[in-house]
């Protein structure tokens, strides 16, 4: 081909679609006969059901019918399908409305379907809930300690899991031994993910054939299909068909299967009417799964020359008052084994609480488990730094894995090593953009003047497209299932192609970049390319986006689909060129007889030929057509360095962001536009946790951050531009080359921009301030000095 | 309550109940599902829509206050079949992910740019204020918007 497709910064066949107004989401889908439910939450956090009076709301006109958890005794709980592995796990997981306990203030209690969502909503008003309430308790360390009220009866002091990895003994001794020990005890506060489109559910149920039809907000349909037919029902998979419609962002938050999707599906059975339910965002504040909430002592061992020798974390993972689908998996696989991130640290341990609190669920946001370890990291490397009066370049490049080292066993990570890095070029490539030595000479000139600039590093790996299942699978890291990823793709007789793919996309692009991929493997127009997802029907299982999994997972499949379909051509091309398929080779879209460009056949013949059947090989079957499943070896490693420049007001704590440096490589590109935005995005969510978001329960168990008006989502003017970049260190993990890029913004700007306030704010003496770091805080600390 | 409205350049006439709002009179009785809903406080701006030309949140007006209006939703912008300025920028400069947003980010800033034909940097994200978006960090919303004042002869 003239010019490469793969790596190009390709505008995105999605958005015609989104610009317009004309893509369907969720809740703008209306099916003849629809019924609209809406949920009664529990305003309680801790609290039993004695009784519940719907009788005044089942008489509203309009009403279909009220109902609570006792009308649903025979659909099962919900599954909890990643257990912290190798240890016990004292597994609570909802039902689809409570029947006698709730947990958490939103708890759904009771629901009410009618002719419209307005008579829902007043109908609800009307039922009467008669609540035991008991005492309550939110912080997770905590809940913990005696005297704490308990929670589950099987879990005593609400602790769900204890799960530890590394090396307890030989960390010990390296921290006794160490020439310089820091502690801190750092707290990566609860976030709430806020995708812009709610979450939603409409089911119909077909009572002639036995069949549900389930329309969901979901990253995951054909694993929604699975837990729901498997678990929750007990009906055969087949009896179901999932549907992800147009998914207005997820960031992890629509992994998980929740309570309100197998409650409307067993109300589309009940009412004989489809039924839709469409998550209020206070709703979703309060219902749909929050991140990270951990509490963590950590204790850094170092040698006066800087070089680190060990590691010690003790962190409590708040996991909510009830189990979400993975949650238990966030905070130990995908957590503790990142904890050497891109340094050698001969001696880690770690120690994992995974309690129950009276708080919403927790579960994977976007990063999941990994921004906790790198901000644990990050923060630790830079406190060693700050005590040797060190550079915090200069240590960082100190401890880096270095490129030889590569593949690299960091020895937590449970048999998986690390697949390929230059560390070392991302920061040095960083510092240039930054202009480092220029940056360090103003912040002393502005000292002079009473300013204070600070700058932060961030150097993080990640671990994306989490894989292979003989790894992460029971018992090796407890996660229920397989991980692998599938693509079918098929030529038509026209030469136009289907994709059908197990991935499901909600923003990332992958009907762009899935098409690139095949342009340039087959040598056909990205326009001639069609990729269709998130529909159990006419698509193979997959297990769902997420953990930057669908370019190093489900696109490899795609990329391996091809190279079968490619095959076959070269047999049907040398078939019809009447050449030996060694004479044969498949070149820029055409199978041509080697050294004779022109007696070819284009992919488009070919595929006409193989769909018409008139003239085949002995034994081909027709069409173009094949199928492939990809687990990976390995999990894919990007890495990075980000930097971020902040001026603090030290009369106010107001922190300005003057500059913020990129510098990523998660592998090949597929396509640079895609992967910037990712990463932009990344950065904006990373920057707010350290500076602006957090959820704040009050110690009932009341959520102050219950609304847009008090969760601080950052706006545009609180952001500044970023100037991003990037280095290429293929995976040779894939044969695409590709990392995953998903998720590394959120990794590491947190700590870029906590780094960059305490650099700021070095002289004068704040060592430590907890995130947010709002201008309260800064005010506060600077005070203590 | 009977109103009659023109949307898009096509005048309706609808009985509706006095507490619908202007939001959900467009999704749920007239089908044009682009406007979104994705907060219950005013704050995300994914409904926003033109009243009289202005910007206007369209899930803090009730519908009957906008009898006799002229309103333009995301469905109305596009011209003779060809995009808007404002569309092709977002489409060129990749100022969208999910798409939730989208719509109400593109009115808005239609609505902005009338107001605001040199914008600088700063400008458009202060005049963006009122819109959240989850995905974009803002950064290629902030180019898009400025590309299409470019092309729009700002």
């Amino acid at each position: 081909m003239a010019s490469r497709v793969f790596g190009a910064s390709i505008k995105r066949k999605e958005d015609p679609r989104l610009i317009t107004g004309e893509a369907k989401y969720l809740d703008d889908l209306q099916l003849p006969g629809m019924a609209h439910a809406a949920i009664l939450r529990s305003p309680h956090a801790h609290a039993r059901i004695k009784s519940i009076d719907t009788s005044a709301a089942a008489a509203v006109p309009g009403v279909l019918g009220v109902f609570t958890g006792k009308d649903f005794m025979d659909v099962n709980p919900l599954p909890c399908a990643w257990q912290a592995g190798g240890v016990e796990n004292h597994v609570n997981t909802p039902r689809v409305l409570e029947p006698e306990k709730v947990t958490f203030t939103g708890a759904g209690v009771a629901v009410v379907v009618a002719e419209s969502r307005y008579i829902a909503e007043d109908a609800l008003q009307l039922i009467k809930v008669n609540y035991e309430v008991l005492p309550a308790v939110v912080d997770a360390q905590k809940a913990t300690q005696s005297g704490a009220p308990q929670i589950h009866d099987n879990a005593p002091n609400n602790v769900c899991m204890e799960w530890s990895c590394g090396d307890k003994a030989g960390t010990d001794k390296a921290l006794g031994e160490a020439e310089v020990v820091i502690k801190e005890r750092v707290v990566n506060q609860r976030l709430i993910p806020t995708p812009m489109e709610t979450r939603g559910c409409i089911a119909q149920y077909l009572p002639a054939t036995d069949e549900y039809t389930v329309w969901m907000t979901s990253q995951a349909p054909h694993v929604m299909r699975l837990l729901m037919t498997a678990f929750v029902f007990g009906i055969p998979e087949t009896k179901m068909r999932v549907i992800s419609p147009q998914v207005g962002g997820g960031f992890g938050a629509k992994i998980f299967l929740y309570p309100e999707y197998c409650l409307v599906t067993a109300l589309s059975k009940k009412i004989g009417r489809p039924v839709k339910w469409a998550e209020t965002r206070s709703e979703n504040y309060v219902a749909t799964t929050h991140g990270r909430d951990h509490i963590t002592e950590l204790e850094v061992g170092a040698k006066r020359d800087g070089t680190i020798t060990a590691l010690r974390v003790n962190t409590y993972a708040n996991l909510g008052g009830i189990l979400s689908t993975i949650a238990p998996g966030i905070p130990t696989t995908l957590y503790g084994r990142l904890l050497s991130g891109a340094y050698k640290i001969p001696n880690i341990y770690c120690h994992v609480w995974g309690v129950y609190t009276n708080t919403g669920m927790v579960d994977a946001y976007r990063g999941a488990g990994r921004p906790e370890a790198t901000f644990v990291v990050e923060r630790a490397v830079d406190m060693v730094a700050n005590q040797l009066s060190m550079d915090p370049a200069e240590i960082r490049r100190k401890n880096f894995i270095p490129s030889s080292a590569f593949p690299y066993d960091p020895k937590i990570l449970n048999g998986l090593k690390y697949d390929s890095g230059d560390y070392d070029k991302a920061l040095g490539k960083a510092l240039e953009m930054v202009g480092y030595q220029d940056f360090r000479k103003a912040q002393a000139d502005a000292r002079q003047q009473g300013r204070y600039l600070g700058i932060g590093f961030s150097s993080y790996i990640e671990m994306c497209g989490v894989a292979p299942s003989a790894w992460i699978g029971l018992p090796g890291e407890g996660w229920g299932a397989g991980l692998w990823e599938s693509a079918n793709v098929r030529v038509h007789l026209t030469g136009k192609v289907v994709v059908t793919s197990g991935s499901q996309s909600h923003g990332q692009g992958h009907e762009t970049t899935t098409a690139q991929i095949v342009a340039e493997e087959l040598g056909v127009p990205v326009e001639d390319v069609i990729v269709q997802h998130s529909d159990t029907l006419g698509t193979p299982f997959g297990y769902g986006t997420y953990g930057s999994r669908s370019a190093s997972v489900g696109q490899v499949a795609v990329f391996n689909s091809l190279q079968k379909i490619k095959e076959k051509a070269k047999k049907l091309g040398a078939h019809l060129l009447e050449a030996a398929v060694e004479d044969v080779v498949f070149e820029n879209g055409k199978v041509h007889v080697k050294g004779s460009p022109d007696k070819a056949k284009t992919i488009q013949e070919l595929a006409g030929a193989a769909a018409l059947g008139y003239s085949l090989p002995a034994g081909m079957e027709p069409f173009l057509d094949d199928t492939a499943y990809y687990d990976p070896p390995n999990c894919t490693f990007p890495f990075g360095t980000h930097i971020c420049i902040v001026e603090v007001d030290a009369g106010t704590g107001q922190i300005d962001i003057k500059r913020y440096v990129a510098v990523d490589d998660v592998g090949k590109v597929i396509n640079p536009m895609i992967v910037d935005g990712q990463v932009h995005g990344g950065i904006a969510q990373g920057v707010a946790q350290a500076l602006w978001e957090g959820a704040v329960y009050d110690e009932n168990g009341q959520l102050l951050t219950g609304s847009l008006m008090d969760y601080a989502l950052p706006r545009a003017d609180l952001l500044p531009s970023f100037e991003v970049g990037r280095t290429e260190t293929p995976s040779p993990t894939n044969p695409l080359g590709v990392k995953g890029a998903g998720e590394t913004g959120t990794i590491a700007a947190t700590p870029a921009v906590v780094n960059a306030v305490l650099d700021a704010l070095k002289p004068l003496g704040v060592l430590h301030i907890d995130m947010p770091m709002t201008p309260a805080r800064v005010w506060q600390a600077i005070q203590k000095g | 309550m009977k109103i009659s409205v023109k949307i898009n350049g096509k005048t309706v006439e609808r009985d509706v109940d006095p507490r619908m709002l202007l939001v959900h009179f467009l999704r749920d009785e007239l089908g044009l599902t682009g406007t979104k809903v994705g907060c219950d406080t005013s704050q995300c701006g994914s409904c926003t829509v033109h009243l009289n030309g202005e910007a206007l949140k369209s899930c803090t007006f009730f519908a009957v206050q906008a009898d006799g209006a002229e309103i333009t939703t995301i469905e109305g912008l596009a011209a003779n079949g060809s995009l808007h300025p404002m569309q092709e920028g977002f489409w060129e400069k990749h100022g969208l992910q999910c798409g939730y947003c989208t719509p109400g980010m593109i009115m808005a800033s239609v609505a902005f740019l009338k107001k605001h034909a040199h914008p600088t940097e700063e400008d458009i994200r202060h005049g963006l204020e009122g819109n959240l978006c989850r995905c974009t960090g803002y950064h290629n919303i902030v180019a898009a918007v400025k590309a299409a004042s470019e092309k729009m002869g700002g």
